[in-house]
């Protein structure tokens, strides 16, 4: 492994997986191997004694560890429209008031009302399960097009319900959507980032051949697929490449944490072209696209996988926006992570409070306790923090202001204090909380993707 | 509209206290910090500016929550209305305190006519009061040597005797107790009727009876005076009582506390511009030293010096919309306990996590007197603790979000 035996080897794509989670220098000595053995001999003698063996388990996980690959869904025919290189419409940014001011529109609070309607009523009831099954059930899916989700970054002109930059109705809606469930959240936002990408950033041609399809009855699912299987990943560095080959190009990499990989019909990939980063539409179906199972240690309703592109080529047709508009794209895919922090932080908040002021210890609640309360107290203000910083990131994008830095913070913030009350949420429970009884250890779980995770949602 | 941004009619105001900031307070900084108790007499200058200016009504100075109630509840009213959301004194006053601490905090807090005893008198006084003590530089004074976070258990009495009441007691930690003209005293009524009987007085500076006894050597905001007062049989007509003179056991605290949902996310906007200064100069010495802050790249992919500092910034920016949050609620009357607090609770935790930590990655220029860094990580330290500690602020949060009361979490 080290560069003095392979010198000339470039660094992997893809970084190779461990074994049981060991470093390489780690190398069984004589005792270390005999345990080896009589490990082996004890799993055998011990799954057959109390018949542990859990057939469809084993089978997933074993598809997964050899890299189990489908083929990409069958995508339907996006029949070509629209003109060639012109410009395609877009929406104005919003409006500023030059006022300080943290209340939502009257269009942005029915959306959220809507929404949060939505995920009392049916994601949250669905959501252990959904976590269970690795699957997003298809009936809240349905519903979830039928309120509009991919629709709303979409002009109005174009079908859907944008009039001006929606980055801050689609936080609001993330965030809304999240407190449901994070995973099945992020399974129903998919299609519509790639809905949004087309709107901020499609040429006409690839909005008249993409964008109905979403706008329709029909809509197909599908994907941004930004991050890549290594550790420090950056997103402004992808290694996945796309050359130019006659008037098309050709894709080479592999794309990290897709949500709903194996339905999408249509793939936002983001590559490196002539030393820049930029974004590709690649339908499913093109030949040398194939999907890999990735499931994580949360997230699993949005049923993440690995997208493996050798030698895909796609037309003309497929470049999206610039080098800019790329970096805007992780920007504001990093806004909807934020976003969805917000909503699965509140849903812990939400929980713990009647939570340890029932449960008694010592003869009085456990929220009797300064030790206990002020851990509530910091849920409360952290994530009213992460919120405000959120908000502010986003509707500065909404504003067609910068919002770069905005957004780095909220990431920041989102990521570290998210993290620290989705650890407090468990805590506060106990044993309980560690017992899948209780929604919080999947939060946790949720929780821990907000400060690594790069494109699948989009604002 | 969601809408995070400086608010644009406050610009100018912004900009003439960073003005002010830079080039009167700075100067003044290191100097009147190595000179405890020497009065800064360059502030008279400015205070006499800055009346000016309020005079003209061009500007709302440090104490703008002194801006009398009656007319903000007018445009707050009129704005609400309309449907409309008002950006008034309170996130005015946050701002340009924010940019004066960005200055100097010890030196704000020794503003002519400035004090925390101002924002009482603007937020409890009738109209009678509030004439009566315009212009007065207030210092307020609560603590005790047995009596700090605990306020409602203070010993100092007041006895009504004819049209006089009789003060006894001794009062610690009072800001700007030796500067200013009168000082507002928490004084209890009757100690069996607990906090319900407490009830704030205005004490002129002279009144016989009272004495300043001593002055504190401090850690921080050495610009700043912290006076010992004693009140020995301190006679003080009965109309310096501020607010209700009657004991409503059912009212308790409110009254008094009152102050606080003003005056807390002012002590967050001084953690927030001490913690400001700290970040700008270290990001300069960071850069000088070629780290570059990258807000693109990840923040784990850069130097932890840039990933601490993302960190750091990422605080900073919640805290400080926390506090602009808790002043627009006040602005536009809504209730603000809950967020005040969680803005005083977050600003006053970051300002001293992130002046020390800059003192730190600045390595032994931080940590020398050469550059104010090591000034500054002093100086935060106290507005994590006055007008209310950071346990305190969690006990206030922690008891509005679980719905309890005050004997059910201690």
């Amino acid at each position: 492994m080290s560069a003095t035996t392979r010198p000339e080897e470039p660094a992997p794509a893809v970084t190779p997986p461990s074994k049981h989670g060991l470093a390489s220098r780690e190398k069984p000595d004589p005792i270390g191997l005999a345990v080896a053995v009589l490990n082996r001999l004890a799993q055998t003698s011990a799954l057959d004694r109390f018949g542990l063996r859990r057939p469809t388990e084993r089978a997933v996980f074993e598809a997964t560890r050899s890299g189990f690959r489908t083929l990409g869904a069958v995508n339907r025919q996006f029949a070509r429209k629209g003109r060639k290189g012109a410009t395609g419409t877009r929406v104005p940014a919003a409006a500023g008031t030059g006022t300080f001011d943290v209340t939502p529109t009257e269009d942005e609070q029915m959306l959220v009302d809507v929404v949060s309607e939505f995920a009392e009523e049916l994601v949250r009831p669905a959501a252990a399960a959904a976590d269970e099954a690795t699957q997003a059930p298809d009936e809240v899916l349905k519903a979830s097009l039928e309120i509009g989700l991919p629709i709303l970054g979409v002009p109005e002109e174009l079908g859907g319900i944008s009039t001006e930059r929606s980055a801050m109705a689609g936080t609001l809606v993330a965030e809304a959507l999240a407190k449901g469930d994070m995973g099945i959240a992020v399974a129903a936002l998919a299609p519509g980032a790639v809905s949004t990408a087309l709107s901020l950033w499609g040429t006409d041609e690839q909005q008249s051949t993409y964008l109905p399809a979403f706008t329709g009855a029909d809509v197909p699912a599908a994907a941004l697929a930004l991050a890549e299987p290594r550790p420090l990943f950056d997103p402004l560095q992808p290694r996945t490449t796309a050359r130019r080959d006659g008037d098309g190009f050709v894709l080479d990499g592999v794309k990290s944490m897709v949500p709903r990989g194996a339905a999408a019909e249509l793939f936002v990939v983001g590559a490196e072209l002539d030393g820049e980063p930029r974004l590709f539409l690649v339908e499913s179906g093109t030949e040398g696209l194939e999907i890999e199972a990735e499931p994580a240690m949360g997230l699993r309703a949005a049923e993440l996988s690995r997208l493996v592109l050798k030698g895909v080529r796609v037309g003309a047709i497929a470049p999206l926006g610039d080098a800019d508009d790329y970096a805007e794209c992780i920007r504001l895919s990093r806004l909807a992570w934020c976003a969805l922090s917000l909503g699965t932080a509140q849903a812990v908040l939400d929980y713990v409070i009647p939570y340890v002021n029932e449960r008694k210890a010592f003869g009085e609640p456990v929220s009797h306790r300064q030790a206990v309360a002020f851990m509530v107290a910091n849920i409360g203000i952290e994530l009213q923090g992460m919120r405000l910083v959120t908000y502010r990131a986003a509707s500065r994008a909404a504003q067609g202001k910068s919002f770069a830095r905005e957004v780095a913070l909220a990431r920041r913030l989102c990521a570290e204090r998210g993290m620290q009350i989705g650890n407090d949420g468990v805590q506060l429970l106990g044993g309980h909380g560690f017992v899948k009884e209780h929604p919080v250890e999947r939060w946790y779980r949720d929780l821990r993707a907000i400060g690594l995770m790069e494109g699948g949602v989009l604002v | 509209m969601i809408n995070l941004e400086t608010p644009k009619k406050f610009r100018p105001l912004i900009g003439q206290a960073h003005q002010v900031a830079m080039n009167l307070l700075r100067p003044n900084s290191r100097k009147y910090d190595q000179r405890e108790h020497e009065y800064p007499k360059e502030l008279d200058m400015l205070a006499a500016m800055i009346d000016g200016l309020s005079d003209s009504g061009a500007s709302n100075g440090a104490g703008a929550a002194g801006v009398r109630r009656s007319e903000e509840e007018q445009a707050a009213a009129a704005a609400k209305d309309e449907g409309r959301t008002k950006n008034g004194a309170n996130l005015a006053s946050v701002l340009s305190i924010m940019e004066m601490c960005w200055g100097d905090v010890g030196l704000l807090l020794s503003m002519p006519r400035q004090g925390l005893g101002n924002s009482a008198i603007a937020s409890v006084a009738n109209d009678e009061q509030a004439e009566r003590f315009k212009g007065v530089w207030a210092s307020m004074a609560i603590t005790e040597p047995g009596t700090g976070s605990d306020s409602a258990n203070i010993q100092t009495t007041a006895v009504l005797d004819g049209d006089e009441y009789v003060l006894d007691g001794e009062k610690i930690f009072v800001t700007a107790g030796d500067r200013c003209d009168a000082v507002v005293v928490w004084a209890t009524l009757d100690k069996s009727l607990g906090r319900a009987a407490i009830k704030s007085f205005v004490v002129p500076k002279g009144t016989p009876g009272m004495r300043v006894e001593r002055l504190e050597h401090k850690l921080g905001i050495r610009a700043s005076d912290t006076a010992t007062i004693i009140f020995d049989g301190c006679r003080v007509p009965k109309e310096n009582l501020l607010g209700s003179p009657e004991v409503d056991v059912k009212q308790g605290f409110a009254g008094a506390m009152a102050t606080f949902d003003n005056t807390r996310p002012l002590v967050a906007a001084m953690a927030l511009g001490c913690a400001r200064a700290s970040l700008e100069l270290t990001k300069e010495l960071l850069e000088g030293a070629g780290v570059e802050i990258d807000y693109d790249r990840p923040a784990l992919g850069q130097s932890a010096a840039a990933a601490t500092f993302l960190q750091l910034e990422s605080d900073w920016e919640a805290a400080y919309l926390l506090t602009l949050q808790a002043a627009w609620k006040a602005d536009n009357r809504e209730p603000n306990s809950l967020e005040a607090s969680m803005a005083k609770a977050k600003a006053g935790r970051v300002g001293s996590d992130i002046t020390l930590r800059c003192v730190e990655l600045a390595g032994s220029i931080g940590y020398g007197e050469h550059e104010l860094l090591e000034k500054w990580a002093r100086d935060s330290k106290i507005l994590d603790i006055f007008e209310g500690t950071q346990q305190i602020q969690q006990l206030i949060v922690a008891r509005r979000l679980l719905g309890l009361s005050s004997a059910e979490l201690k």
